[in-house]
């Protein structure tokens, strides 16, 4: 179970993470905390599943990459087998099911750009479904903020 | 072409965490045969130019207790849809906000929102006061809350569903 600890700590790092020799210790002082015990908490925030991981979220854009939003009109005694199929493939991540007809949503990422409309594509061929690429446009804002 | 390829092997060599360690960017430059001084230095550069878009905890929101996720959609007149954007984005509940294309007539909308909440009742609410906050209660939305999530690949890739 998260503590009051925790929740300052996450709530303290969602960004801007130092990058001085000890940047625990740097992070942990202005938390009054022992980096020794910053240090334990995160690991075991990680290791709870709470963080999925504690470090960089990359624009794979700028590093060259690409990346889409994905959706499907799945039929329901389908799903679970499209979604074995979707899944499968390594650039997917984030797959939902949601509320909609569009009932499955999933990104599309890949260090080559081309990948992103060959999976695309292979999913049509395998599934016969249609796959609706809606790639990002513009972007108001990326900062999570949530308060834990 | 030598120092991005040093800094796509930093970037891999990080891509699951930094090193949970005293000194993390020393024990990566060992790893990396380069010192921890120039880890730091390209680590500073590459938030510095967006490549690293956050550098933090990176949070699963339903074990932190957001059990609602809510892509909230809109159908936005295009001259009006980037200063929607703008203010959708600067609300304290909305945390990704896209525009993308329209695909007519499976999708209509535009504009694209991730709301968490503790429960739906609570991203309903947040929801409503968006549109009426933004001027937007007299553009079509649609609410598309997760019922399921197959797969959340720690990816150091930023765009989320």
């Amino acid at each position: 179970m998260m503590d009051e600890r925790d929740r300052r700590i996450i709530n303290a790092l969602h960004g801007g993470f130092p990058v001085c020799p000890r940047p625990y210790a740097k992070v942990a002082a202005t938390l009054g905390l022992e980096e020794d015990e910053l240090i334990a908490r995160l690991e075991a925030l990680v290791a709870s599943g709470v963080l999925s991981r504690f470090g960089p979220l990359v624009d794979a854009e700028r590093l060259g990459g690409a990346v889409t939003l994905a959706a499907m009109a799945v039929p329901e005694a389908e799903f679970e087998t499209v979604a074995e199929i979707v899944n499968a493939f390594p650039e997917v991540a984030h797959n939902y099911a949601r509320t909609h007809r569009l009932n499955m949503w999933f990104v599309v990422a890949s260090e080559m750009p081309k990948r992103i409309a060959e999976v695309i594509a292979e999913i049509e061929r395998v599934t016969g479904l249609k796959v609706h690429d809606l790639p990002k446009e513009e972007e108001y804002f990326l900062e999570l903020r949530l308060s834990a | 072409m030598v120092g991005q390829d040093t800094d796509r092997r930093l970037l891999e060599a990080i891509e699951d965490g930094l090193p949970l360690v005293s000194r993390p960017y020393g024990v990566l430059g060992k790893a990396l045969g380069i010192g921890e001084n120039e880890v730091r230095a390209r680590l500073a550069r590459l938030q510095a130019d967006g490549t690293i878009s956050r550098f933090g905890v990176v949070v699963r929101h339903h074990e932190l207790g957001y059990r609602a996720n809510c892509m909230v959609v809109w159908d936005i007149p295009d001259e009006r849809v980037d200063e929607a954007g703008r203010r959708l984005a600067a609300l304290p509940f909305v945390t990704l906000c896209y525009r993308r294309p329209r695909r007519p007539p499976t999708w209509p909308y535009n504009l694209f929102c991730m709301i968490h909440g503790r429960d739906r009742g609570e991203v309903e609410t947040q929801v409503a006061d968006a549109a009426q906050a933004c001027g937007l209660t007299d553009v079509p939305r649609a609410q598309l809350f997760s019922t399921r999530r197959f797969k959340q690949r720690g990816a150091s890739y930023r765009e989320a569903g």
